[in-house]
C-alpha cells in the first residue's frame, strides 16, 4: 500500500528520514493538484511572462558559427531572465505551490549562488521569509551573489561542514527542513532529491524545451540536430531536453564538469566516473569511495560542483538517449572567453561547459545541421574568478 | 524471540550510541565494554558516512574523525568480529543506506550475520523504500529497524505493524543532538504503536541527562543515548576510559 515512488528506471525514490515523508506526500499531493487547475497556470504564466521576462530567446549565433565552420548553432538565452538564470523557473513555480499550500518560509542551497538568488526574489516578491545555506567555500568563490541574496533579504548561511560546498549545503538544507517543516518549503533547486522534486523541478523548467521546440519550427520548420546543455543536478539540461526525448532523432548531449579531468581526483564528472548509490533521497550516479562515500568533486564552476546528477538523467543515460560528456576547466574558460569575443555574450561557467561541447563537435557536422545549446545563466557573477583563473589578481 | 527482542525483558533498555572508530577502533572496543559493564542492554554501533544527513554537528564530528582515522566498513566487520569473542549482547549497527548498498546489500547483511549484528537502523530508508533491504535482511535473520517520527501521524500504524526488532521513536524533529526539553507528545505515539504491534519500542534522539532518560524510559520501552556520549568520547579522545560515563 505504500510503496516506491517517482522513479526513472531503477533511479529516484524517497530514501529521506521519516520525519520528512509526510512532508514530501502533501508535496506531491499539492503539485498534483496544482499542476492541473487553471488559475495556478495562469498565475505562474503570468509571472514567468510579466517578471521573468519569457519566452526567452532562441537567438541564431551566426558569428559562432561561421568561427566554428560547420553545424547551425542557435543559443538558448535562459540568461536574460529575470535574475540571470534559468533557476528563476522553478523557483516562481515552487514558490507559487508553496504559497498555495499556506507556507511563508523558503529555505535553499546554493551552489553558485543562482537558485539562491532566484530563491530570494521569489521570496521578496511573495513576502516570504528566506533562508539560503551556502558552502562557506562557495560563499568565497560567489561573494557578489552573497551580498544580492542578503539585498534581497533573505538570510545566507555559510556551510563549513564536509567540503564546505553545494553538496553540504543540500545536507543543511535537508536538515533544516527536518527541524521546522510546518511553515516552511524546501525550495530544491535542481530535478534531484526525493521524489517529488525531480518531478515537480523538471515540470517547471520544461518551459525552456517546449520553447525551443517551438522557435525552432518557427525559424527552421524542423527539428535541431542536438540540443546541449550543461549537467550538475542537472535541471536546465532536463528542462531543454525534456520535450525532445520522444523525438529520437535529437541527440541530447548533457556537459558534465570534468574539472582538472576524468582521470584526476579534482572532478564532478559523474556519469563519467561515479556509479550507482542512495544519497540526497535519491537512487542514481554518484561520485564515491569503494566503501560508498561521497566523494570530495571539484569544478572551476560552483554550480556544477555536485558528486551526484539527477534520477531522470541517470536513465536516459542508462536507456543511452542522453550522451554525457566530460568537460574540463580549462575547456569552459577557453568556451567562455570564445563566446565573449564571438558573440558579446558572457556565459556563465556552467553554460560555457556546453558551449565547449558544441566547439568541439560543431566543426565535424554538415552545414545544414542544426546545433541548440542552453545558456544557463549569465557569466558576470565568474568574471573576477575566470580573471584569477587566467592570473590576474582581480576580486570582488 | 529476536535477540533484540529479548533485550528488553529485563525491564527498561539502555541503548548507547558509539560511532565506530573515533578517534580509533581500539578506543571505540573499551568504550563498548565499558558500556556493557554499565549496564548497557543492546549497543548501537555507527558505521560513520561522509554525509550524515540525519545528524547534528556531535554525531557529525564523530563520523568526521573517524572516518579521517581511516575507518572502513571491513575493518568495522573485522572489529565486530574480535567484539563478539566476550560481549555477548545484541548489537546493532546504525549507518546511511549508500554505505550498505555500495558494499552489495547481500554481502554486507551476510556478513552482518556471520559476524553477530542482529539489526540494522538506516535513518535514510522510510517505510516506503524498506524492499531495498528487507527482503534480504529477513534471509539472513537480521532485523531492519523502523523509525518513527513526530510527524509520522497516520503512518504509525501501518509502519508499527511491519516492524521488526524493536521500534525505533523519533524524539524531536531536527537531527540528533541533545536538546534541553523534548515536547512531542511521546504517550500518544507510544499508545498507537501498542495498538498494533508487541514490538518493544525505545526513544532515542536529544536525550542528554539522567533526568531525562528515566523520564523517556516511562514512556517506552528503552532509551537510545548518543550525542551526550559522543561528547565524552570527544572530550576523553584515545584516553576514554570506564570512569569516564
Amino acid at each position: 500500500m505504500a510503496e516506491t515512488k517517482g522513479r526513472f528506471g531503477v533511479h529516484g525514490g524517497q530514501y529521506i528520514p521519516e520525519t520528512l515523508m509526510n512532508a514530501v506526500i502533501e508535496l506531491e499531493k499539492a503539485y498534483d493538484h496544482y499542476k492541473n487547475d487553471p488559475e495556478f497556470n495562469r498565475e505562474l504564466s503570468e509571472l514567468f511572462n510579466e517578471y521573468a521576462n519569457r519566452p526567452s530567446r532562441l537567438y541564431y549565433a551566426e558569428k559562432l558559427t561561421k568561427a566554428l565552420g560547420g553545424a547551425k548553432i542557435y543559443l538558448k538565452r535562459e540568461d536574460l531572465n529575470h535574475t540571470g538564470s534559468h533557476k528563476i523557473n522553478n523557483v516562481l513555480g515552487q514558490a507559487l505551490l508553496a504559497k498555495k499550500m499556506g507556507k511563508t518560509r523558503l529555505i535553499a542551497e546554493t551552489g553558485a549562488g543562482q537558485h539562491g538568488v532566484a530563491t530570494a526574489t521569489a521570496a521578496a516578491l511573495m513576502n516570504m521569509e528566506c533562508v539560503v545555506f551556502m558552502g562557506e567555500e562557495d560563499t568565497k568563490r560567489q561573494a557578489l551573489n552573497v551580498y544580492r541574496m542578503k539585498l534581497l533579504g533573505a538570510d545566507v548561511i555559510p556551510v563549513t561542514s564536509g567540503t564546505a560546498t553545494l553538496k553540504d549545503a543540500v545536507s543543511e538544507a535537508m536538515r533544516e527542513w527536518t527541524s521546522r517543516i510546518d511553515d516552511t518549503h524546501y525550495c530544491l533547486g535542481s530535478v534531484m532529491g526525493p521524489h517529488p522534486f525531480p518531478t515537480i523541478v523538471r515540470y517547471f523548467q520544461a518551459v525552456i524545451s517546449r520553447e525551443i521546440k517551438e522557435q525552432i519550427l518557427e525559424k527552421e520548420n524542423r527539428l535541431p540536430d542536438a540540443v546541449i546543455a550543461c549537467v550538475g543536478g542537472g535541471s536546465n539540461a532536463i528542462g531543454s531536453f525534456y520535450h525532445f526525448i520522444e523525438d529520437k532523432e535529437v541527440r541530447l548531449i548533457g556537459c558534465e564538469a570534468a574539472g582538472r579531468g576524468i582521470d584526476t581526483f579534482e572532478t564532478a564528472a559523474t556519469i563519467n566516473t561515479g556509479r550507482l548509490g542512495i544519497f540526497h533521497g535519491m537512487k542514481s550516479y554518484f561520485c564515491q569511495d569503494k566503501y560508498g562515500q561521497i566523494a570530495p568533486v571539484y569544478s572551476i564552476s560552483a554550480g556544477l560542483d555536485y558528486p551526484g546528477i539527477g534520477p531522470e538523467h541517470a536513465n536516459l543515460h542508462d536507456m543511452g538517449r542522453a550522451e554525457y560528456v566530460p568537460v574540463t576547466d580549462e575547456e569552459a574558460v577557453n568556451a567562455f572567453e570564445f563566446l565573449s569575443r564571438t558573440e558579446g555574450i558572457i556565459p556563465a561557467i556552467e553554460s560555457a561547459h556546453a558551449v565547449a561541447h558544441a566547439m568541439k563537435i560543431a566543426p565535424t557536422m554538415d552545414k545544414d545541421k542544426i546545433i541548440v545549446i542552453t545558456i544557463s545563466g549569465r557569466g558576470d557573477k565568474d568574471c573576477a574568478a575566470i580573471a584569477r583563473y587566467r592570473g590576474e589578481d582581480i576580486y570582488e | 524471540m529476536s535477540k533484540i527482542k529479548s533485550a528488553f525483558t529485563n525491564g527498561k533498555a539502555f541503548i548507547p550510541f558509539i560511532t565506530c572508530g573515533d578517534p580509533d577502533l581500539e578506543t571505540t572496543g573499551r568504550i563498548v565494554r565499558a558500556a556493557v559493564e554499565n549496564g548497557a542492554d543492546i549497543i548501537e554501533l555507527g558505521i560513520p558516512f561522509s554525509d550524515p544527513t540525519a545528524e547534528g554537528p556531535v554525531i557529525q564530528g564523530a563520523n568526521v574523525r573517524a572516518l579521517a582515522g581511516g575507518v572502513t566498513t571491513d575493518k568495522i566487520f573485522d572489529f565486530v568480529r574480535s567484539l563478539r569473542k566476550d560481549v555477548k549482547i545484541p548489537l546493532v549497527f546504525m549507518t546511511y543506506s549508500n554505505v550498505v548498498f555500495s558494499y552489495g546489500a547481500k554481502e554486507f547483511i551476510s556478513t552482518c550475520k556471520e559476524i553477530g549484528i542482529d539489526g540494522i537502523i538506516l535513518p535514510d530508508l522510510p517505510f516506503e523504500e524498506k524492499d531495498e533491504f528487507q527482503p534480504i535482511c529477513r534471509e539472513y535473520g537480521v532485523d531492519l529497524i523502523s523509525l518513527i517520527a513526530p510527524t509520522s501521524q497516520k503512518r504509525i500504524a501501518m509502519i508499527a505493524k511491519e516492524a521488526e526488532g524493536f521500534l525505533y521513536i523519533v524524539s524531536s524533529l531536527g537531527v540528533t543532538g541533545t536538546r534541553s526539553e523534548i515536547t512531542t507528545d511521546l504517550s500518544s505515539i507510544v499508545k498507537v504503536v501498542r495498538e498494533n504491534t508487541d514490538i518493544p519500542c525505545a526513544i532515542g534522539f536529544g536525550i542528554s541527562t539522567p533526568e531525562q532518560a528515566e523520564n523517556m524510559s516511562k514512556l517506552s520501552d528503552g532509551v537510545i543515548v548518543g550525542s551526550a556520549i559522543i561528547k565524552l568520547v570527544e572530550k576523553y579522545g584515545k584516553k576514554f576510559c570506564r570512569g569516564c560515563w
